[in-house]
């Protein structure tokens, strides 16, 4: 097992919360807990013998408020295979519109004893809003434009496996800062676990005052690249944009498209990453993503699988001993 | 016209040994009041236990406060429409609870106050319930839609005391131009809600770190000085009278403050959220504290105090708006902005006295005697013999912890919710009637 001992201290001996709502608040010791965990469940999940029946008879409901086939399965697959029962239930804006509220909905799962509740809702500071009112843990699949942090742990998970460490490496994080929900995520965990971050977008794409929480700007792509460890692409989350934050799809690729030439100032040996999914011809040039030889943007989607099963083992665990009290 | 709440056998009152606080006179001194039915008959130094002539029913205050009752000029009542949230009589009741005699209620009620039925329909369903002086202000456009001007002549004559649209910002400069030129006639007040309708679309709260790391979408703070900067050219080009409603930045006041000296007609108030909280209230996203204009930076907060010591901030008013728990226990962006302020409005703006930022009696002025002249009420926030007994007897230091729960306000969205703070109303009296006595 790949136990990467971090310079941030070895990993913590037991998760203490009730819920994941997000990295704010995680210690450098958790997330490795959390990392290591999941790298064991990374090795298992490469192997014939894929399940296990850790979490069986737990029940884990999956409430999306948001259409996501990817984390949906993702999270679907991690429960599974752990041998929880697992209950998807996607509710569109139809049902908000039926007038039933989140807390009501909440209610309604929580008088059904599940085990965990892995939300995903539009608006920031949803699904903590709704562990408010629920006794079972509570995991946060991305609400609004705060945090998602399975994705951030993914991310972590996928460059130690590469490079080692999550300690002294140059991260770029390119692209629609402003609505994306990963880049919040990933800056606290990056910047938790001692690396240095930078943002490139246009000034548009650049929220007000983000420099506070510890990272460099960058708005020439050029230059935001050199020297990076790491390139992370965001996708362009042109559902989310209220007005006119970026011309044209045309010019936001002529600047800040990440393409074989702008890539070649970061380090050679730089990774490609994306959260999925991608718009080709937007924000990340196809023959970048498909390079095999730089791009872990599949490794990023594998790694996400293994983050939830050792997320949801921990939190269904945590609540389990905590006799429902969580 | 006036909706004055007629005596019921409040006879003869006398009370003595009080801290007066006569924002009109400009005086606090010890002293007593003399009440002769509806009617303040003589208050003063020189009234005391030995001068009371007989017949008076004499209460001593041993030395608690005695000023005119609070005039709050922007609150809202919601009823007609939103009689879940608050009606009038639940209004009056906690208006009362807070001090509060005279009340000047937004027209954004449904049916919008555009037309002189709805002026006239306020008037006599507060004349009924008889717990405050409730005033109105009328529509500037129709509906509140922005478009076209309402009647405001008629409005005038009817009783509303000044125009606004309700929460909304009077965006189109022909709009506001017009009505500011037209009310010169009448000596009519425009109130603005000063806030660039563009720049602060969609926004939750004010822009800045919080709002980044929460993931709210904010507004910056620099819509409300854009929207005033422009006002002030239209007031310059009318010779109208424009009131800014509920300031909040330092640079508002900053602006403000240059305008007065070149002596442009421009006034403004403040509600206590402004001084007394920052934008780290929302911190966790608590929606109750969820309010429009948005709580900003710890600086703005420090101007803003900064512009009520100095007299920049001409007023305080409680910008009351109550809201059901279902519009407040929902997502942060979906939840509805406001907060009740009749029952905190004195304790908070006390806090500016204990703090040491102003006197007393300069903080009873901004909430009694300035409004009243503002909106051109007479005999509201004065000790003058003759005048209404419209007052408010309270303890500036007596601590309590406000609870929400305590409120008589239907509405329970205080995002002063669990505050330590200062000072009580004991007694509330409109026209020599007590209508609320503090443990009674």
């Amino acid at each position: 097992m790949c136990n990467a001992m971090s310079v941030m201290g070895p990993a913590a001996d037991h998760y203490p919360h009730p819920h994941l709502l997000g990295i704010e608040g995680l210690t450098p010791g958790e997330i490795t807990l959390i990392l290591d965990r999941a790298q064991h469940y990374a090795e298992k999940n490469r192997s014939a013998d894929k399940t296990s029946n850790i979490l069986a008879g737990a029940t884990v409901v999956n409430l999306f408020y948001e259409n996501s086939t990817r984390t949906l399965t993702s999270f679907e697959l991690a429960a599974k295979r752990l041998g929880a029962d697992v209950i998807n239930m996607t509710v569109g804006t139809s049902s908000v519109k039926k007038g039933e509220t989140l807390i009501d909905t909440a209610m309604t799962l929580n008088a059904m004893n599940p085990d965990a509740l892995v939300v995903r809702h539009g608006d920031s500071g949803a699904v903590k809003l709704l562990s408010e009112k629920v006794n079972c843990a509570v995991l946060n699949a991305g609400d609004g434009r705060h945090e998602h942090p399975t994705q951030a742990l993914l991310d972590a998970l996928t460059i130690r496996r590469h490079k080692g460490r999550l300690h002294r490496l140059n991260v770029a994080i390119c692209g629609d800062i402003a609505h994306s929900r990963v880049a919040r995520s990933n800056i606290l965990l990056l910047n938790t676990m001692g690396s240095r971050v930078r943002l490139v977008a246009p000034p548009t794409l650049i929220p007000s005052k983000i420099d506070r929480m510890g990272v460099e700007i960058f708005h020439n792509m050029e230059e935001g690249l050199k020297d990076c460890d790491i390139v992370m692409m965001l996708r362009l989350q042109l559902e989310r944009m209220e007005g006119s934050f970026i011309p044209s799809v045309r010019e936001y690729f002529h600047f800040h498209g990440l393409d074989r030439a702008k890539l070649a100032n970061a380090k050679p040996d730089a990774l490609i990453m994306h959260p999925g999914p991608m718009n080709r011809g937007v924000e990340i040039d196809s023959e970048v993503a498909d390079d095999v030889e730089r791009s872990v943007i599949r490794e990023q989607v594998e790694m996400g699988v293994a983050v939830r099963m050792a997320t949801l083992e921990l939190l269904v665990q945590n609540h389990r001993t905590m006799g429902g009290q969580a | 016209m006036s909706p004055a709440i007629r005596a019921k056998g409040a006879g003869q009152k006398a009370f003595i040994n009080a801290r007066l606080i006569d924002p009109a006179k400009q005086t606090d001194t010890l002293g007593g009041i003399l009440i002769q039915d509806d009617k303040i008959l003589k208050s003063g130094a020189d009234v005391t236990a030995d001068t009371v002539p007989d017949g008076y029913l004499v209460t001593d205050l041993n030395g608690a406060c005695l000023a005119p009752g609070l005039v709050d000029m922007r609150a809202q009542l919601r009823e007609p429409g939103f009689e879940h949230q608050e009606t009038i009589e639940t209004a009056g009741k906690s208006a009362a609870t807070g001090g509060i005699t005279t009340i000047i209620a937004l027209p954004n009620t449904d049916p919008v106050i555009d037309d002189v039925a709805g002026v006239e329909f306020i008037a006599r369903r507060a004349r009924k319930v008889g717990l405050a002086k409730v005033f109105v202000y009328g529509a500037v456009s129709k509906g509140i839609e922005g478009k076209e001007i309402t009647e405001l002549g008629l409005l005038h004559q009817a009783g509303a005391v000044a125009f606004c649209d309700g929460i909304q910002t009077i965006a189109s400069a022909r709009l506001l131009r017009q009505a500011l030129a037209y009310s010169t006639f009448f000596d009519g007040m425009i109130v603005q809600h000063p806030e660039e309708p563009e720049l602060s679309k969609g926004a939750a709260m004010n822009s800045g770190e919080l709002a980044t790391r929460l993931g709210l979408s904010g507004a910056s703070p620099l819509a409300e000085v854009i929207q005033i900067e422009r006002d002030l050219r239209l007031v310059e080009m009318t010779g109208g009278r424009l009131h800014f409603a509920h300031i909040s930045t330092g640079e508002s006041v900053e602006v403000i403050r240059k305008a007065k000296k070149r002596g442009l007609k421009v006034t403004c108030d403040t509600a206590p959220f402004y001084f007394a909280l920052n934008e780290n209230a929302v911190s966790d996203y608590r929606t109750f504290a969820k309010l429009s204009p948005p709580l900003r930076s710890e600086d703005d907060r420090q101007a803003i105090v900064a512009g009520l010591a100095d007299g920049t901030i001409d007023a305080i008013a409680s910008d009351h708006n109550p809201q059901d728990v279902d519009s407040k226990r929902l997502p942060f962006a979906q939840a509805a902005a406001g907060g009740v302020g009749f029952e905190t409005l004195l304790p908070i703006a006390l806090e500016l006295y204990h703090n040491g930022h102003m006197s007393l009696l300069e903080v009873i002025t901004k909430l009694t005697r300035v409004p009243a002249e503002l909106v051109r009420i007479k005999g509201a926030g004065t000790l003058e013999e003759g005048t209404p007994a419209d007052l408010v007897i309270f303890d500036p230091d007596r601590p309590w912890k406000i609870d929400p729960y305590q409120f008589q306000s239907k509405s329970k969205n205080s995002p002063f919710d669990g505050r330590l703070t200062q000072g009580r109303v004991l007694r509330t009296l409109i026209d020599g009637r007590e209508v609320f006595t503090e443990g009674a």
